[in-house]
């Protein structure tokens, strides 16, 4: 019993990264109808931006040019850091949209998929040639404590990067229902041939979508920096693919349906550890997507469309 | 045809049309005649390649058409260029060039006497040319070897993605199925060896029976894509990619863990069989049989199913049986080129049929071009040249590749030679030979 509640509370927290990067898949998919094969690597590149504006932050904390205590200061860093990094990271995915998927629209689509793999390896190993391939470990922006619950530990950590995910989703998921970006993201996604016809800039709506995806892949990459504090070139990879599926599976298109498919896909991943041996987890959770995919082919909360309905 | 262009924009005198005239003796020379061209060529390679290439300041002949070397030492490129022209270009022109009238004759002769034995002689002419240039160095045999494997892939990928127009991301899977039932098959038979034992057989008889250990491979790969073509009846477009992307970590995982075949450390100890002859005959063969496949019935219900379902349905095409047909057929070459593979590099492990190589499968697929045989020949060696071009580069190889192909997509969206129809027949056929003045023939 212990044992599963402590699961529980690690799927929260695995699952969290995967839900911020699967909405920045899913709102692409949604707009755009495509596949941003980069996000993975737009995830690893938020966290290297993170590193360094967090390194950069600590180095000034430590001049001494503001005195403050040092919890206030390090939370502040933090707070920081997670804005800073979601803006410098919205202007990496505007540029892989500008680059990657501007010059392709009216291409197949299958073209575009293409040029979101190729930019993705381009980030890969232009991160390699540049930092080579020692890894970078994130400074400690928390002081770890560990609460006891019902015999089951949780570490502020986990509490924080919960939160954070589920406070950023909702917002997202406001900011689309609220506000008239939003509704011409929606429009957008409805139907993008008549939709520019009223005056609403495709480019600009794609710049912004692939802006918040981007964004909230930061603020996943700084909270695995520090949750896990080890960086490589390579660590968006299996993420990238692995929230690319829930994003699919939650759904074409839908916010709160990406988020729950990311938390589902922790959930089978860290249960599946926890009854088989570890090996065989991608194993277990690519056969339990084929199955569902099988059964409800358009995922939990995505409408069927038409296949004429490409850009 | 030449003088037709000139009278209608007679403004364009350029460097294009003194190529235009510069090429028309040699738009007349057969596929025959170039073939002749190219082993002269290689036949005087094989004699003074290496003393003209350290005339020429390199240490010996260039590996791949002086193409390493334009990466590696600049400073050798124009040795490297005037070797490609002395021993490559010169003689296959002035050969082909020459031999003109003659090899057409003889095209013509082989034509009418027997297509068959025209199409084999042909085969031939280009196998002893492959086997004569990569004589002179282990690493070109290589290459030439891999290139003809990237070939036998990038077709199979290409009948699903670029004839039934879905995008399949489980082409790696199908690979390994193939390699590792390929491997495990000559291992256990013919193989001394800790993990398998003793060899069954004498291995001996290994090289003939190698054959059926690679058919094997493809029935498994064909059985493993039932898992892809089954759900391909209810679900199309992205939510099958994401079926075919489930399968290929599927598969990785499960020789992952795999303790019999050596989960991640992989395996190794494939017996040699791989050899020219070999790979350059069941690349033929496939080559020949996908041609044959597209162009048929069931190539052109393909086509339908792509373009709209619904309406190929009502015009009396399975769509069922036709995209189960495709997965399996597809699935089936990927088996049979993993198995080449294995038996090539001659270890494999999970990690060799990742992720990395579903970019270069779909790569070389999309860099040639979608729906067309001969747009697949050309990605595949483009690709593969491209790639030993850069090797020097180390690291930045993989960032000058992806670029290159990027702008590709950007300026031909859909692949260098995408929706032609190959006829083999057609490359056999003699040029029709115009009147030697050649210049009032009507088209």
């Amino acid at each position: 019993m212990q044992s599963f509640l402590q699961n529980i509370v690690n799927a929260l927290q695995w699952g969290s990264f995967y839900a911020l990067i699967a909405i920045g898949y899913s709102m692409v998919y949604g707009v755009l109808m495509l596949f941003n094969f980069a996000h993975g690597d737009v995830f690893m590149v938020g966290a290297y931006i993170g590193f360094f504006v967090s390194s950069g932050l600590l180095a000034l904390a430590g001049t001494g040019a503001i005195a403050l205590p040092p919890g206030v200061m390090l939370g502040l860093v933090l707070v920081l850091t997670i804005i800073i990094s979601m803006f410098l990271n919205s202007l990496v995915g505007m540029l892989v949209e500008r680059i990657g998927y501007r010059p392709l629209r009216g291409a197949p689509r299958a073209s575009a998929a293409i040029t979101g793999l190729m930019i993705g390896i381009i980030l890969e190993t232009g991160n390699l040639a540049i930092f080579g391939a020692q890894r970078l470990s994130f400074p400690a922006l928390i002081e770890s404590t560990t609460f006891q619950f019902l015999g089951v530990s949780i570490t502020n950590k986990k509490i924080l990067i919960v939160f954070v995910s589920i406070l950023l989703t909702l917002a997202l998921h406001q900011f689309i229902r609220r506000t008239k970006w939003g509704m011409a993201m929606r429009a957008m996604a409805f139907d993008f041939v008549v939709v520019p016809l009223m005056g609403i800039s495709i480019n600009k709506i794609a710049l912004l979508t692939f802006a918040i995806g981007s964004a909230l892949a930061a603020a996943a990459g700084i909270l695995f920096g520090v949750a896990y504090p080890v960086l490589d070139p390579y660590m968006g990879i299996l993420f990238g693919w692995k929230a690319f599926v829930a994003a699919i599976l939650g759904g074409r298109g839908s916010i709160l349906g990406a988020m729950l498919a990311g938390f589902l896909m922790a959930f089978i991943e860290i249960f599946s550890v926890m009854i088989f041996p570890s090996t065989m987890r991608d194993l277990i959770v690519f056969s339990v997507i084929l199955i569902i995919l099988t059964f409800r082919p358009h995922g939990f909360f995505g409408e069927p469309y038409s296949a004429q309905m490409r850009l | 045809m030449g003088i037709q262009t000139e009278t209608v924009t007679p403004t364009k005198t350029g460097l294009r049309e003194a190529l235009k005239r510069f090429w028309k003796p040699y738009s007349r020379i057969p596929l025959l005649g170039w073939l002749v061209g190219a082993l002269a060529a290689v036949l005087l390679e094989l004699i003074v390649g290496n003393q003209f290439g350290r005339l020429l300041g390199m240490s010996k002949a260039p590996a791949l058409l002086g193409l390493v070397i334009i990466m590696k030492s600049p400073l050798l490129i124009p040795s490297a260029l005037a070797y490609v022209l002395v021993i490559y270009l010169l003689p296959v022109g002035i050969i082909a060039r020459v031999g003109t009238s003659l090899a057409n004759r003889a095209a013509a002769f082989l034509y009418q006497a027997n297509t068959g034995l025209s199409a084999i002689i042909h085969l031939a002419l280009f196998y002893a040319v492959l086997h004569l240039w990569s004589n002179l160095s282990d690493y070109r045999l290589l290459v030439v070897k891999l290139t003809l494997i990237a070939i036998i892939i990038t077709l199979s990928l290409n009948v699903v993605n670029g004839y039934m127009g879905e995008f399949s991301c489980s082409h790696p899977g199908f690979l390994a199925l193939g390699a590792y039932t390929a491997s495990i098959f000559t291992i256990v038979l013919f193989v001394n060896e800790n993990r398998f034992g003793d060899a069954l057989l004498p291995p001996a008889l290994g090289p003939f029976l190698f054959p059926i250990g690679l058919i094997l491979g493809g029935i498994f790969a064909a059985v493993g894509a039932l898992l892809v073509a089954i759900p391909s009846f209810r679900t199309r477009g992205d939510y099958l990619a994401i079926i075919s992307l489930a399968f290929m970590f599927i598969v990785l995982s499960l020789f992952n863990n795999l303790e019999f075949v050596g989960g991640p450390r992989g395996l190794s100890n494939q017996p040699d069989y791989a050899n020219l002859p070999t790979v350059f005959i069941w690349t033929v063969l496939a080559v020949w049989i996908i041609n044959n496949f597209v162009r048929s019935t069931i190539g052109k219900a393909l086509n339908a199913v792509r373009d709209g379902e619904l309406a190929a349905s009502t015009m009396t095409v399975d769509t069922r049986r036709t995209k189960m047909t495709a997965f399996l057929f597809s699935a089936f070459w990927a088996g049979i080129a993993g198995g080449l593979f294995a038996h090539i590099i001659r270890y494999i492990n999970p990690g060799t049929f990742g992720i990395r190589k579903l970019a270069e499968v779909l790569a070389m697929v999309y860099l040639g071009g979608l729906n067309s045989v001969a747009g697949s020949i050309v990605g595949a060696v483009g690709f593969n040249l491209m790639g030993e071009a850069l090797r020097p580069l180390e690291i930045l190889k993989w960032i000058i590749i992806p670029v290159i192909l990027i702008l590709l997509m950007i300026f031909r969206p859909t692949g260098l030679i995408a929706f032609t129809e190959l006829d083999p027949i057609a490359l056999l056929k003699p040029k029709a030979m115009t009147n030697e003045g050649g210049d009032h023939v009507a088209a």
